[in-house]
């Protein structure tokens, strides 16, 4: 054998105390985990492409509910949104850097910071969560929009019932108004609405703008929840790295959560022009 | 210590009880990744400024996908790693395409049905 194979394989025994018994090398190891976390990451991708057709069917079909609601979401908030998870990114990957180099503090740092980004995330979703809450900006049935700039001046307090139809309705046939032959759905305890033909809605409001915001909660929603799961990750590897657990010689946990992480920016990469920046 | 292979970033002789054979991205590197991400972003607002129509959504697209190469390659190491990752990640994002572009151009034979909508004049 070479030098360097020789040295290879000592250094293999040498760090066999993170070797499980079922693999022969801690390379094998390493890649094995590597290789079931982007399994992982692919199902996640499925997942997420989901949720991106059925925006896509959607504005695709009713390009003029996106263009009117996506003015109710704060660019300069999904702004500051997409950079802090690009900051997270970099602090997670330093992260698996220092791990890689036996640099304990480091990592610990680099750790609690990608930590202190997320929860700058999550806080600023809940500022605009909780703004649409406030003004009825929700899904379904309940979007009932108040005290918003757009109202006309002689409809005060503006509380539309809208005779929505579950979003998984199809729109374009629900609001005929007897141009479709299909008979009109009887009122059920769950909840269609009664169709109301009468409704008026604001001038220049598009009807079923409440799909725009089943889009939104959903695809935020399971974004943000993504994000938490993360955040439990980090923090169980944050409290491991507290102890000495990782160093050059084992660093695959961080390298993983690593990997997680990023793909949640990602999606958030995406999700950000998709739904703020529409024109 | 032996620095040989070291200027690929590949370790090929362990120390500071860093196994052989791990590549660990040089930190210059991901700082620029970093960079040129932020950079990225601030174009993807400012675009939204100049209207190209339906260009925009494009537009938007292309930067968000040079965006996530960099994040993938970088970041996640695809570009050091065995090319099976980066095979695993392409094929889950292809069969999303096939299913995002199989689903519009059904949805494409209903668009004379759909009731449109025209803003109202004034």
């Amino acid at each position: 054998m070479s030098e360097s194979q020789s040295q290879q394989s000592r250094d293999d025994r040498v760090h066999a105390e993170h070797l499980a018994h079922h693999f022969a090398t801690p390379t094998q190891q390493r890649e094995s985990g590597k290789l079931g976390m982007w399994l992982f990451l692919a199902t996640e991708v499925l997942l997420f492409g989901g949720l991106f057709c059925a925006y896509a069917v959607f504005r695709a079909n009713h390009p003029e509910i996106f263009v009117y609601a996506h003015r109710y979401l704060d660019k300069t908030l999904g702004g500051v949104n997409t950079i802090i998870l690009i900051c997270s990114s970099l602090t997670m990957a330093w992260g698996v850097h220092a791990a890689q180099r036996g640099q304990q503090r480091r990592l610990v740092a680099m750790l609690a910071l990608t930590l202190v980004f997320a929860c700058g995330f999550l806080g600023i979703k809940y500022v605009e969560y909780e703004h649409k809450w406030k003004h009825g900006l929700l899904w379904g049935k309940r979007f009932q929009p108040t005290g918003l700039h757009e109202q006309s001046p002689d409809q005060s307090a503006e509380v539309h019932s809208l005779a929505a139809e579950p979003a998984d309705a199809r729109p374009s046939v629900a609001m005929s108004e007897g141009r479709s032959a299909i008979p009109p759905p009887a009122p059920g305890p769950a909840g269609l609405a009664d169709a109301d033909e009468q409704t008026e809605y604001p001038p220049g409001r598009p009807p079923n703008v409440h799909i725009f915001f089943g889009v939104y909660f959903l695809m935020t929603g399971l974004h943000g929840l993504h994000v938490i799961g993360g955040m439990i990750a980090i923090a169980w590897i944050l409290v491991l790295s507290t102890r000495g657990r990782f160093s050059g010689a084992y660093f695959t946990p961080v390298d993983l959560v690593g990997l997680y992480w990023h793909l949640v920016d990602m999606i958030w990469i995406y999700l950000f022009p998709l739904l703020y920046l529409i024109h | 210590m032996n620095q040989t292979g070291s200027k690929l970033g590949v370790e090929s002789v362990a120390h500071a009880g860093q196994p052989a054979g791990v590549h660990v991205v040089p930190l210059k590197v991901l700082v620029a990744v970093w960079a040129v991400l932020l950079v990225l972003t601030c174009l993807t607002v400012a675009a939204t400024w100049i209207d190209l129509g339906g260009g925009n959504l494009w537009l938007a697209m292309v930067i968000a996908t040079i965006k996530a190469t960099l994040v993938a390659l970088y970041f996640m190491h695809l570009r050091y790693d065995q090319p099976f990752y980066a095979v695993i990640l392409l094929t889950a994002l292809l069969f999303i395409l096939l299913f995002v572009g199989l689903v519009l151009v059904d949805t494409g034979h209903y668009q004379h049905q759909l009731i449109t909508w025209t803003e109202p004049a004034g």
